[in-house]
């Protein structure tokens, strides 16, 4: 075991931490977004809009991330004749992608929610969206807080998926110092450990957020 | 106040109302009666179509619920309350009564607060306002929905087995807030099994079976002198 293979390369995969850090925080918070756009679609009233929220989900939890990624990276730029950045690429992927996982939570927290909940919302004059944003969304958020803690740190280790496409997050910097150092067990070992440091405290936060909101 | 003409609702194949004609005047107190799957509920609920007739129509307030851009103003001036009381269990009780106030009528939030605190006291709960549905006994909750649905200053008050889930120590809170609604002369609807309420409030009692109502008369008449075999049988069971 050769420690100083370790600490001087120790900066170079905490920045890529960081990368990864941040790019799982936008996937996420995008991710947040789309799913719950798509949630609602998929019970809306007009079927095409079902049908196109549907296919989304289908076609992203049906395919490897890799292919996806691969796909924006590699093959949208050939349709629309223009490069894209990586982290652009690395981004859109994993929203895209996490975007759908997080739909179908959403949509089973808001089909966890009793129905008389939308009678009582709608009885008292609420319009449907009305309902929806003040009574609705906020219970099944809640039941969605666990799902959405697995999604997250799901998130947090798939993004490592980028790093075939040269972002140099916490993976592709793994792989460059060890094209240099050869130092695969100590290399590997500490990219494993940083990535154990940053999901675990998710795993934590979750559990009291869940403790939080349970406790009215 | 509400008209019902012609009414008719399938679920599926199933047809559970079979033409339902009915007038109920302002500041009457109609009480539904009748066995489980009879369609009772179902012909409450038309009246603010939380169940969307198959044909026939519903008129409240002078008001056709089939214009689904005057339903929300519609149900607005009908207040519901719920076998399940359907409270919203993650705001307070205070919230739980300003919530549509706020976002329907457009009432500033001290404005709403007050017509709260003032229904809660009606309804004796005042101290409660600020702790969340879960706290409360069934007896309180429902007496908070009710408060709730009044809170909307609604026409009409709709009530759907508002006692059957309740211990049984906890009904007579829960009629005696309905009965000092009905001597205010609120036009009140009421499917209910507590035939004691229905012959003490009741100014019409409707009995409904096989998704037709077979009976519709003072309480006397409906008790005392059914004329159909289904409500001497229905009645024969359970008084």
């Amino acid at each position: 075991m050769d420690w100083n293979v370790i600490t001087s390369n120790l900066q170079l995969l905490l920045y890529g931490a960081w990368m990864t850090i941040k790019i799982t925080a936008v996937a996420v918070s995008c991710g947040f977004i789309i799913g719950l756009i798509v949630s609602l679609a998929r019970m809306s009233n007009f079927i095409l809009i079902r049908l196109i929220a549907k296919c989304y989900v289908d076609i992203i939890r049906g395919t490897p991330m890799l292919v996806q990624i691969f796909m924006i990276y590699f093959a949208l730029p050939q349709i629309i004749g223009m490069r894209i950045d990586p982290y652009v690429a690395a981004v859109a992927a994993c929203s895209i992608n996490s975007g759908a996982y997080v739909s179908e939570i959403f949509r089973a927290g808001i089909q966890s929610v009793d129905k008389g909940q939308m009678e009582a919302g709608r009885s008292l004059g609420l319009t449907w969206w009305q309902t929806m944003r003040h009574i609705i969304i906020p219970q099944a958020f809640k039941a969605s807080i666990p799902p959405l803690g697995n999604e997250f740190i799901a998130m947090l280790k798939d993004s490592s998926l980028v790093s075939v496409i040269g972002f140099e997050e916490l993976m592709r910097r793994g792989q460059l110092i060890i094209a240099k150092t050869y130092a695969a067990t100590e290399i590997w070992g500490t990219v494993a450990i940083i990535y154990l440091c940053m999901t675990l405290p998710i795993s934590r936060l979750v559990a009291y957020l869940e403790r939080k909101y349970n406790v009215k | 106040m509400i008209d019902l003409k012609d009414v008719r609702k399938s679920f599926g194949k199933n047809e559970v109302l079979k033409g339902i004609n009915l007038h109920i005047d302002k500041g009457e107190v109609v009480v539904i009666i009748g066995p489980s799957g009879s369609g009772k509920s179902t012909v409450l609920r038309t009246m603010n179509y939380l169940e969307e007739p198959t044909s026939g129509q519903v008129i409240v307030d002078g008001m056709d619920l089939s214009d689904k851009n005057k339903l929300n103003e519609v149900r607005t001036e009908v207040g519901m309350v719920f076998q399940n009381f359907n409270l919203f269990p993650h705001m307070t009780v205070l919230e739980n009564l300003t919530l549509a106030q706020i976002n329907v009528r457009k009432t500033d939030k001290k404005a709403a607060n007050d017509i709260a605190m003032k229904l809660l006291e009606r309804v004796g709960l005042s101290d409660k306002a600020n702790v969340y549905p879960d706290s409360l006994s069934g007896g309180q909750k429902q007496r908070v929905a009710i408060a709730r649905a009044l809170a909307m200053k609604p026409k009409v008050m709709l009530f759907d087995e508002p006692t059957s889930a309740l211990d049984p120590e906890m009904v007579r809170e829960v009629l005696d807030v309905m009965k000092s609604l009905a001597d205010e002369g609120m036009t009140m609807v009421i499917v209910t099994h507590e035939m004691g309420f229905a012959k003490e409030v009741a100014d019409r009692v409707l009995f409904v079976d096989g998704g037709l109502i077979l009976e519709d008369g003072s309480p006397s008449q409906v008790f005392d002198a059914p004329t159909s075999d289904r409500t001497k049988l229905f009645l024969s069971k359970i008084l």
